[in-house]
């Protein structure tokens, strides 16, 4: 910098009160930079995306809740579950972590805003149309996509209805936003730390974004390159997934579950980070073992680069490949066990109460817990022969997914919802939902354990008469679980309109520098930082 | 770079910068850009359909985009509103954006590298591929380049000499070129600055005449195309973004030139050069990596 200190002072002045005023209506939505807006329009996007997704499932279920085929045609079937999935994963649950982060960890470095705030609005407004994209596909002539969330070539290809093209180009700006919204999420974090947060003194929920971050760019540009050799598979004549022309429909499978067994932790590793938070808050202890959290989440951000090929065991790998990926597999149980002790060892002997959040973050781990069982016993080759592609895979990444991510993603909400709103939620109606979700929920996905491993086969419209009981179940349950979200929305309308006044820190246990501001927490928070020691 | 040294001084003048509406312009500018993409390549065949112009449409305002965002920044900077926190900030974006185009390549590297270790040996009965080989394609033969696919589409491989060869000498140079541009700016040599800023993209320009020379070639003369089975499709799509990212690079440096000419950058406060100097070495990288894998070996 040649200008001189005292010019780059008057500009701020000058820039002050230039950004202090926000816009109203609409276009402060449009435009802003500011990372708490920001953040809560990914947050309300990512609700209504749940609640897209989860009218998809309501249709599955409907399907499903007798043998036989009653409701929809089997291809429309197809694009429910696939839509379900891609709206699920890229639309539900991604978004509102990242929405967690625009506005948590800048309050939590004491940092003034994220690193590139125009960056950040633009990350956030090219999301809606693409979903925008991938909806209407499903009204174009031929349908919508109908091969998968996983789109597995030759479905993709040689078998595929006329839209994937714009599947293609709505995931390539999915992929997009991801990669600038995680490099966001680095640099803000490596750059503006309040003086004397040092690395290893950051609240351990920055920690998790931070590594989920490195792996969304790791991994989002590989899914780009995926879907680009599908499009052109399709449409202009290649073969890289098509045995005529030298190329494999298995190197598809290889090249997705690359960038696919990472992208799981990035749907978990952010939900780590949530309940290392809240568990230590409504226990009023520590955090057990900070920094071996710290290296447990490094190392299994590590390992999810080598574990690819568990979701391929069937499709003929040599021998020597099934032993690798079945042993680093296994091995990813040590640092999610060491994660799950400490959780638990937080919570020894503390001081619990049980708050809607805590309630959610202790069905996480417990829930949780049942879903890295299930992956442990996917992870056996031989047994994954007869699991694999039954509901018995559906149980488990629903236990991971729903209980857990979901149940993280809640729990943050209710945690935070008196620091973003300035008002408490009810208590009452929260735990309502809790309850009903939790109960829901385990109607809805453990029968389908059973399902599996009496090989109910996954993706299909209907099944054979002696799986019929666990099914009524599964969609009763489904139904409720449903309707049980609903409730969530009124207790967030009713907190924003007409909650009591919360403190600046409602939970006593809790720690951190978001609760050293006021609640609501100001536009602006932190433009001079915070000394931390 | 990153300065240890921050003061609080500096912290208190993080630039948040005001709204903009340049994000919502380039989200519009996508979404055109998809659906136009969209189709257009869905109607491929029959060439109906207006995808085309909606994409031209997209393309024109992303530009626009660019230019309104870009100048905006650049302004704010000659204004001296960034402090050094937001150089080191602009920096590590870069930096991490560079690493994920890195991985973009890598997705298609990889494709070429399991192409040539695993399918095509194992259609050639490699492994325990035997029964496979002999049921569906007995009159296969692996070898690399695949210039026969299994279902006979023929065509001729592309050799190392010639164009590639020029085309490795012309992208390393000016590699060395815009090292010694960035040397020149360092040392506050305006002259010097000017003349290797311009050589780098004269030899970029070559660089794209000669590729686009070599495509022809292969199109007419060989019957490479990007349809010849998995040799041409890594062939073509590797070669292609890269030359696609040649171009955008060449691009920056086009507007870095002329950002100089209008005296901007100084000798410790000239991000955007260093950003599109960093992505010419990336591209060269790629370039010394393709090379190898798609033409030498
Ligand atoms: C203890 C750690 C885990 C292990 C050992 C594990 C193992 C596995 C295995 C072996 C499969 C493939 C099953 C098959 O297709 O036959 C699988 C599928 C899956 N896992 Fe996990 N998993 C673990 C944790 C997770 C987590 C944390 C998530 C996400 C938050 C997750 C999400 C999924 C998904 C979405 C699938 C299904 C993909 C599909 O085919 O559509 N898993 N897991
Ligand atoms: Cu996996």
């Amino acid at each position: 910098m040649t200008t001189a200190t005292d010019t780059i002072a008057d500009v701020h002045d000058h820039g002050d009160d230039h950004h202090d005023h926000k816009m109203t209506g609409i276009k402060r939505w449009i435009l802003t930079t500011n990372h708490k807006d920001i953040g809560t329009l990914y947050l309300w996007f990512s609700f209504i995306m749940l609640l897209t997704g989860g009218a998809m499932a309501m249709v599955i279920r409907a399907e499903l809740f007798q043998p036989g085929l009653q409701i929809v045609e089997p291809d429309f079937f197809n694009q429910m579950t696939t839509v379900h999935g891609l709206i699920m994963v890229f639309g539900a649950i991604m978004p509102a972590f990242t929405g967690l982060a625009n506005w948590m960890l800048p309050m939590m470095i004491g940092a003034p805003d994220m690193a590139l705030p125009r960056l950040n609005n633009w990350s956030f407004w090219i999301l809606p149309f693409a979903f925008g994209i991938l909806l209407s596909s499903l009204f174009m002539e031929g349908g919508g996509p109908n091969f998968g969330w996983t789109f597995y070539a030759p479905l993709s290809t040689t078998y595929s209805n006329g839209s994937t093209a714009f599947f293609v180009f709505a995931v390539h700006i999915m992929g997009i936003s991801s990669i600038m919204g995680a490099i966001n999420i680095v640099v803000t974090i490596m750059n503006l730390r309040a003086p004397g947060m040092t690395y290893m003194k950051m609240p351990l929920f920055v920690w998790t974004f931070f590594i989920t971050a490195y792996l969304l760019i790791a991994v989002m540009p590989v899914l780009a390159g995926t879907v680009t050799m599908v499009l052109t598979d399709t449409y202009f004549g290649t073969s890289f997934f098509d045995a005529a022309g030298g190329g494999d429909p298995v190197m598809f499978q290889h090249i997705f579950w690359f960038f696919g067994h990472p992208e799981v932790y990035i749907m978990i590793l952010p939900a780590f980070g949530i309940v290392s938070t809240t568990i230590p808050a409504f226990t009023r202890k520590k955090l057990f073992g900070y920094s071996s959290m710290v290296y447990a989440t490094s190392s299994i951000a590590f390992l999810s680069f080598i574990v690819w090929a568990h979701h391929m065991f069937t499709t003929g790998m040599p021998l020597a490949g099934e032993l690798f990926f079945m042993y680093c597999t296994m091995l990813i149980a040590v640092p999610t066990g060491v994660k799950v002790f400490n959780w638990v060892a937080t919570m020894w002997q503390g001081s619990m109460t049980f708050e809607t959040p805590m309630l959610f973050s202790i069905a996480f781990v417990i829930l949780f817990t049942i879903g890295g069982f299930s992956g442990l016993m996917l992870a056996m080759t031989p047994v994954d022969f007869q699991y694999h592609d039954t509901y018995f895979v559906v149980a488990h990444f629903h236990y991971v997914l729903v209980t857990g991510s979901l149940f993280s993603i809640y729990a943050a909400a209710y945690y935070w919802l008196p620091k973003w709103t300035g008002n408490m939620y009810s208590e009452k109606l929260g735990k309502f939902h809790f309850w009903c979700s939790l109960i829901s929920v385990n109607i809805l996905f453990f029968p389908m354990h059973f399902l599996g491993l009496a090989g109910m086969p996954r993706r299909i419209p209907d099944y054979a008469l002696q799986f019929a009981d666990f099914n009524k179940w599964v969609s009763i349950g489904g139904f409720l679980f449903g309707l049980s979200q609903l409730i969530f929305l009124y207790v967030v309308i009713k907190c924003i309109k007409s909650g009591e006044k919360a403190p600046a820190k409602p939970w006593d246990g809790a720690e951190g520098l978001e609760w050293t501001v006021p609640s609501p927490a100001p536009y602006h928070t932190f433009s001079t930082p915070p000394k931390v020691d | 770079m990153t300065s240890k040294s921050t003061t609080t001084n500096e912290y208190e003048n993080y630039y948040v910068p005001a709204q903009s509406h340049w994000p919502i312009v380039g989200a519009i500018a996508l979404f055109l850009i998809a659906v136009g993409a969209g189709n257009y390549v869905a109607n491929i065949d029959t060439d109906e359909g207006i995808g085309g112009w909606v994409l031209i449409a997209g393309i024109v305002m992303i530009i626009w985009m660019v230019v309104g965002w870009f100048g905006n920044v650049i302004d704010e900077s000659m204004e001296g509103r960034y402090s050094k926190q937001m150089d080191a900030s602009f920096r590590q974006g870069m930096s991490w954006f560079i690493f994920s185009e890195v991985m973009f390549f890598a997705a298609f590297f990889g494709a070429l590298l399991y192409a040539r270790v695993f399918s095509v040996p194992w259609l050639g009965g490699d492994g325990n591929n035997l029964e496979t080989f002999q049921v569906l394609w007995p009159e296969f033969q692996a070898a690399w380049p695949l210039t026969k696919t299994p279902d006979g589409t023929t065509t001729e491989a592309m050799g190392w000499g010639g164009l590639p060869l020029y085309n490795t000498i012309i992208l390393l140079a000016s590699s060395v070129t815009a090292h010694f541009a960035h040397v020149a700016l360092e040392q506050n040599n305006r002259g010097a600055l000017k003349a290797w800023l311009g050589l780098t993209i004269l030899l970029g320009l070559g660089f794209l005449v000669l590729q686009v020379e070599e495509y022809i070639h292969a199109y007419s003369a060989m019957g490479l195309t990007l349809a010849s089975g998995i040799y041409g499709n890594t062939f073509y799509m590797l070669t292609g973004f890269h030359g696609m990212h040649v171009t955008l690079g060449t691009i920056m440096l086009i507007v870095m030139f002329f950002r100089v000419l209008k005296g901007h950058f100084s000798p410790d406060n000239h991000f955007a050069f260093q950003a599109a100097s960093w992505y010419w070495h990336f591209v060269d990288v790629v370039w010394v990596l393709l090379f190898f894998f798609v033409y030498v070996l």
